[in-house]
């Protein structure tokens, strides 16, 4: 027997609380807002955060697509996809540009993202601040009190260390000047996506009980010294060796035929489109 | 001439618990040592008032629970007064009380205005952390953004210290305690702050890196003119760095003076009792 769910899973009672959240986390571009995580038929760490999030902001035009590292046919987005869509009914897409709502895991697309439409990101570790400091009050006050020494100081450590600032990915940012916050675990190379977004940058942490956001057309600088300017991953001279995409984010794979080292495209969907694009050319040109 | 002190305390105090009717008075109130038997407050330090002069070293000395640290605390800011006054002499911060400010002023005057030396180094340094990376978290805490320039600055300092700088990327947590300490001192001293505060630093060293500790003490002051507030209860370290002397009993100063007067001839039956104890 199947219950009969209400629209979007939550009743409007808990999606009131998660929009009021989304709304103060608005407000104050960076600053985390706790809220009342649900109990979801997913595990806690499995990106419940982003869920709620999206769940409480969905309507029925709303157009969804769901990726993770970015690829949408990952079990993680195809279970968040079957969820939300057998409770609302929604449709679901894979192109970026057709979606009204993208929930995210680890990237943010290729693809430029518009006024009209909203990024959910997925957070496991809300505080930036968490690695120097375990306690949550004393966390707080140094978000209060703007005192961030602690995240420079991790950088500065990772220097010392390895001649270089080494975040692999969640490289911490300074949002509107204020508050220094975790990006999620984004490369380093979607970073600079997030400065002066058109579109609205939500982020939910699930497990962590927090929602912050970076409103569009917000200040988002990635944390750097003077004399050790922020840096992206560089892929030069490599490309995608399915669509020959450069100037994207590349996965380093190897070829198990020949056991050399190949890339291809991160963001799955981006790929697809440039091959089909490349194949209708193809088409034009052969059948004109 | 006339002096003007960098740091002047006044009637500093610090209870621990409410109080009650019958201690509340502090003329009237009966404790054993610093305690009231009625309500169960302590009363760690009752107006202790001194003044704290350029460029010198000022003992504190008393028994284990007579307020020394507490003390410190409170004029560090890691714990808050009940009451009481303190004044720095800079200009920005000239006749302001500074247990008055706010919590990021507080900070701002640890980050420029002190430096501090705790008994235990894991107090005052982030074990986990590069001993480099521990001098310039001080740095960062200020405003520096500049790699180059903090690894400069704190390379230079760990040589003052001591510190072979083959080992200057290593945890603090790998070292001995004397160079733990040495590190501690190190960190203190990384924004040339005018005001240094050392609580029980050669507590549990041996006596060779003991003397290495306090020999670096008098060199700091000789050299850069530091003025700094000495806890101990070892009267020969204070004999040996102290310019004054300010004595604690019970969370009361009983006695002050020039170091030599107090050690030699001491007024208060308790610092009697102290320095005829002294081995």
């Amino acid at each position: 027997m199947k219950p009969n769910t209400h629209f979007a899973f939550f009743d409007e009672g808990s999606k009131k609380e998660i929009r009021r959240a989304i709304m103060k986390a608005v407000a104050i571009p960076g600053y985390q807002v706790p809220f009342a995580s649900r109990e979801m038929p997913i595990a806690r760490g499995w990106g419940t955060g982003g869920l709620q999030i999206t769940l409480s902001i969905i309507g029925k035009s709303d157009v969804l697509k769901v990726i993770d590292q970015g690829a949408d046919e990952s079990v993680n987005a195809v279970s968040i996809k079957k969820l939300v869509y057998e409770t609302t009914g929604v449709e679901l897409t894979e192109q970026t540009d057709k979606a009204s709502i993208i929930q995210s895991r680890h990237r943010i697309p290729e693809v430029a993202l518009t006024e009209d439409q909203i990024i959910v990101l997925q957070v496991p570790m809300p505080e930036p601040l968490r690695p120097v400091e375990a306690s949550e009050l004393k966390t707080k006050s140094m978000h209060a009190e703007d005192d961030y020494s602690g995240v420079w100081l991790m950088l500065f450590e990772q220097i010392m260390k390895y001649g270089k600032t080494a975040t692999g990915a969640d490289h911490p940012v300074y949002v509107n000047d204020r508050y220094v916050m975790a990006p999620s675990p984004i490369p380093r190379f979607d970073n600079p996506k997030m400065h002066e977004s058109e579109a609205l940058i939500l982020l939910g942490a699930g497990r962590e009980k927090k929602i912050y956001a970076v409103p569009p057309y917000t200040n988002v600088e990635s944390l750097a010294f003077e004399d050790y300017p922020f840096a992206v991953e560089t892929f030069e001279g490599k490309d995608c060796h399915l669509c020959g995409s450069t100037d994207v984010f590349l996965d380093e794979l190897i070829d198990p035929q020949t056991g050399e080292t190949i890339y291809q495209c991160n963001d799955t969907s981006f790929c697809i489109d440039q091959l089909n694009k490349k194949e209708e050319v193809e088409v034009q040109t052969s059948y004109a | 001439m006339h002096e003007e002190p960098i740091l002047q305390v006044r009637n500093l105090q610090k209870q621990f618990g409410t109080g009650c009717v019958e201690c509340r008075q502090m003329e009237t109130r009966k404790l054993v040592k610093n305690f009231c038997k009625s309500c169960g407050t302590v009363y760690a330090c009752q107006n202790i008032s001194f003044d704290l002069y350029p460029g010198e070293i000022l003992g504190i000395v008393g028994e284990s629970g007579s307020g020394k640290s507490t003390m410190m605390q409170c004029l560090y800011f890691d714990s808050e007064v009940s009451s009481g006054e303190a004044y720095i002499n800079t200009p920005e911060l000239v006749s302001n009380n500074v247990f008055e400010m706010s919590a990021q002023q507080k900070r701002s005057i640890r980050n420029h205005v002190y430096g501090m030396v705790y008994q235990n180094p894991v107090q005052g340094l982030k074990m986990n952390f590069s001993s480099v990376g521990n001098i310039a978290e001080k740095l960062i805490a200020a405003g520096n953004r500049n790699v180059g320039q903090m690894e400069e600055t704190s390379k230079k300092l760990l040589e003052n210290v001591h510190i072979p700088l083959h080992r200057m990327k290593e945890e603090p947590r790998n070292f001995s305690g004397g160079m733990q300490q040495r590190v501690q001192i190190a960190k203190a001293l990384s924004n040339n702050p005018p005001i240094l505060f050392l609580d029980e630093v050669t507590t549990g060293l041996d006596l060779s890196v003991q003397a290495n500790v306090l020999d670096l003490i008098k060199v700091i002051q000789r050299d850069l003119g530091i003025s700094m507030i000495v806890v101990s209860h070892d009267l020969a370290v204070i004999r040996m760095l102290a310019d004054r002397t300010v004595v604690l009993l019970n969370g009361k100063i009983i006695e002050e003076g020039l170091t030599d007067q107090v050690l030699e001839d001491p007024q208060h039956e308790y610092t009697q009792q102290l320095v005829y104890s002294l081995l």
